[in-house]
């Protein structure tokens, strides 16, 4: 429901240009109508208030990731936050944590792609490539469903409480990512491969405390995935044991 | 500073990508996108990519010549069939390629692609990630290019193409983080920036869409093809636009009026809800503008009814839809029909170019939605726009393989700082204060496109809305923006692109007010019959010396297939 005609929206504004100028929440107050959204809001706030105001947006329907933020305390994609399901007539926007801001809601992403790179986020092959697909079971396409549905738009690193005491921890989209490959009945990596991980930067850094959970938009569970290395490892190093050479 | 690369590729979309990672290992690739390449709009398309793989059961007997027919019909003859040839044949090898370089498509019971009907398609030819399609493409791409190390510059805003004595030199970009204003020089340029969508104010489009690559092509003297089809989707959710994928239908979905009838039964008694696009949407406008319709405070609408389909089979193959609904509208589909309308979906029209993506400037290429080759022609059949950004990145970047090494282009530094120079300058003048802000003369300019360049046209409203396209190009000149900051500044950027947004717009309307006919997603009421004597042919906008376009015709190329009357 709608609280009141008009919105009060304090947004937090600092510009990585002026170090020197401390953020500060600004505030804006707007008119709005039912069914919209904070992007939507946020979109009118530029037009017609404030043209300085720097915040991402692309697709507006949760599917590109531009938009993540801090909205009343919870992370989220603003595209897909209705105003209406607060209970207040207030919205406070921060950018999203565990990053370095450049300007208000932009954050400067490059630690996110640099981890998303360190995991081989490809598939990996040895096997020459059949003329047509390479088969894969529906059960073996459901394995690596969820995480196939991640868009990267980094909620999850954002939310995530070792990120926030150890930026060299790889963090929940990355490790969920390595799982996506790692789970694909398709994928041939190396079990070796896994072990770059196997250590408190990668998936025993994990608190499960299950942030990244809450705060993923697509309803993936990166703990899910981080579980799901966990113990792939262990199975490997069982295998060692026992003397199972890898095939 | 001045950056140099051998081939530049302006976009970071799935055409984009398959072009660098097709010419990355041979040549100093460089790839600017204006965001990070997986917020591109590839990502948003959901239905699927066509390919006559004959997996599906009820598709043994698909062939690519049968693909390349329905492709044909379905442009209403306008598409240049030798490019369809080409498209078709090239399908089942790039969904095999991207299918091995990781996509996670959906799969049948033996393990095969799955593959859905689809609009307009004879057979069940759409291989589907369920309905994230273009996610996982576009996924898969970037997981190529990082594979490959492509060099990308994300967030990367590309302001002016340097077009000089008939070549093309490169770009001035702007790196959106630092503020710099950087010429980039290059042997050849190739634009995958998509497509127009947001010339109209209401269009599945992401925001990005603006059409301003092709806006910018023009503005340098590329010439421009057929950019007055425009194609509107059948089912986007009222209020927000947001595309309801032709899955839906092809997963068995049916069109509803307000007295519970499956319209489609009157006007495409066979092919029912899965007639082309073009075809479907004009038959929901019927349906609305004679009553037939339900009341919203959004808008009048049709329903989408997946009830029927079951909570299990939404929840396979339409778990994307399944969320939107309730995220945007707070409709669950297992329960409730989606109430839908038709809107701005694609833009058929775009820089002319040939089966290589070459247009008639040396060393500057396009492919995806901001070329027309044209294989879509009048109207574009669902599944088949994923389908031409792949091959024709691809091809692009083979064309591109071939003929650099024989190629004696050199790119010239002085007409890039002179551009740069330019650039400045309008810079500066859009910061000073005082005139209007520019998001009102962009919503005035959706709001024409949307009342008098729709579904429906008239010479009376295209005439009105030339007029008033002409006076907002005018207002354009004494526009402000609020801070004279580089980095970050998305109303410069707004500003910057309303520029290239007005000159598409200008080229659609002129094109449509010409084409004194009715073919695919082009309908004049004052002419509802298709002309193929006078008008079986490319529309070609040129931008003179003082701004206006001009146009001219070009032959419409015809293998074995003569146009016939389309019925479904």
């Amino acid at each position: 429901m709608i609280k009141s005609d008009f919105y009060t929206f304090k947004i937090l504004r600092y510009d990585a240009k002026e170090p020197k100028k401390d953020p500060y929440f600004a505030l804006y107050k707007i008119r709005v109508i039912p069914g919209l959204t904070v992007l939507g809001m946020l979109l009118r706030i530029r037009d017609e208030i404030d043209g300085t105001l720097s915040f991402r947006s692309s697709c507006r329907s949760a599917i590109c990731g531009s938009c993540a933020m801090v909205i009343n305390g919870k992370i989220d994609l603003a595209c897909r936050t209705q105003v209406a399901v607060f209970e207040t007539d207030t919205i406070i926007l921060e950018p999203l944590p565990n990053f370095e801001v450049i300007k208000d809601l932009v954050v400067d992403m490059t630690p996110f792609w640099q981890m998303y790179e360190k995991v081989q986020p490809y598939l990996v092959r040895k096997s020459p490539e059949p003329e047509k697909e390479i088969y894969q079971s529906e059960n073996d396409r459901k394995k690596i469903d969820q995480f196939v549905n991640c868009i990267l738009c980094a909620c999850c690193y954002g939310a995530c409480p070792v990120l926030n005491r150890d930026e060299n921890y790889a963090g929940p989209a990355a490790l969920a990512k390595l799982q996506r490959f790692s789970a694909d009945s398709r994928d041939e990596r190396a079990t070796g491969v896994l072990e770059k991980f196997n250590n408190e930067q990668g998936v025993w850094g994990c608190d499960t405390v299950f942030r990244c959970i809450d705060a993923c938009p697509k309803d993936v569970r990166p703990t899910d995935g981080i579980v799901g290395l966990r113990k792939t490892l262990l199975k490997n190093k069982a295998k060692e044991l026992l003397g199972v050479k890898e095939k | 500073m001045m950056l140099n690369h051998d081939i530049l590729i302006v976009g970071g979309g799935l055409t984009g990508l398959r072009a660098a990672v097709g010419l990355c290992d041979k040549f100093n690739v460089g790839l600017i996108s204006k965001v990070y390449p997986v917020r591109s709009h590839s990502i948003a398309a959901q239905g699927g990519i066509n390919a006559s793989l004959a997996n599906n059961p009820d598709g043994r007997d698909d062939t690519w010549e049968k693909h390349a027919f329905d492709t044909i019909k379905g442009s209403d003859y306008l598409g240049d069939q030798n490019a369809i040839e080409i498209m078709c044949k090239e399908a089942p090898g790039v969904v095999y390629e991207m299918e091995h370089w990781g996509c996670p498509f959906s799969r049948f019971p033996d393990g095969t692609i799955a593959q859905r009907p689809f609009g307009g398609g004879g057979f069940p030819r759409t291989c589907f990630s369920a309905d994230v399609t273009g996610h996982s493409l576009l996924n898969t791409l970037y997981e190529r290019a990082v594979y490959k190390k492509v060099k990308i510059y994300p967030e990367w805003f590309v302001t002016a193409l340097c077009v000089d004595d008939g070549q093309c030199h490169g770009v001035i970009v702007l790196d959106m983080k630092s503020g710099k204003l950087i010429p980039v020089r290059a042997k050849v340029t190739i634009f995958g920036t998509g497509g127009y969508g947001r010339v109209y104010r209401n269009s599945t489009n992401a925001l990005i869409n603006t059409g301003s690559g092709i806006g910018m092509a023009y503005k340098a003297g590329v010439p421009l093809k057929d950019m007055e089809f425009v194609q509107f989707h059948p089912t986007t959710l009222i209020g927000t636009n947001i595309l309801m994928t032709e899955g839906c239908r092809g997963e068995g979905g049916y069109l509803l009026n307000n007295k519970g009838e499956r319209f489609m039964q009157k006007y495409a008694p066979s092919a029912m809800e899965l007639a082309p696009r073009d075809i479907v949407s004009r038959c929901i406008m019927t349906e609305m503008e004679e009553g037939r319709g339900f009341e919203h405070p959004l808008g009048t609408y049709i329903q989408l009814d997946l009830r029927h389909l079951g909570e299990k089979k939404i929840s396979e193959r339409l778990p994307g839809i399944r969320s939107i609904c309730i995220d945007f509208i707070g409709i669950d589909p297992v329960k409730e029909p989606i109430p839908i309308m038709p809107s701005q979906h694609y833009s058929m029209g775009g820089i002319d170019v040939n089966e290589k993506g070459a247009s008639s400037v040396k060393g500057f290429y396009a492919a995806g939605e901001c070329a027309c080759v044209s294989v879509h022609g009048a109207n574009r059949l669902g599944g088949n726009s994923l389908l031409d950004t792949i091959v024709f990145g691809k091809l692009t970047a083979q064309a591109i393989e071939e003929d650099l090494p024989k190629s004696k282009l050199k790119p010239k530094e002085k007409p890039l700082l002179a551009l740069k120079k330019e650039m400045e300058k309008k810079i500066n003048a859009l910061s000073q204060p005082g005139g209007e802000r520019p998001y009102m003369l962009a919503a005035d300019l959706g709001a024409v496109m949307n009342e008098k360049v729709g579904i429906f046209r008239t010479k009376k409203e295209l005439v009105q809305a030339l007029d008033e396209v002409i006076k907002i190009k005018e207002r354009y000149k004494k526009v402000s923006i609020s801070s004279a900051d580089l980095h970050m500044n998305f109303e410069l950027q707004n500003a910057l692109e309303l520029e290239n947004m007005l000159d598409v717009a200008h080229t659609i309307v002129l094109g449509a007010l010409l084409r004194e006919e009715s073919r695919g997603a082009h309908f004049r009421r004052d002419f509802p019959k298709r002309n193929d004597k006078k008008w079986l042919k490319h529309t070609i906008a040129k931008r003179s010396k003082k701004g206006e376009p001009l146009i001219s015709f070009k032959d419409v190329k015809i293998t074995k297939y003569q146009p016939m009357e389309r019925k479904y």
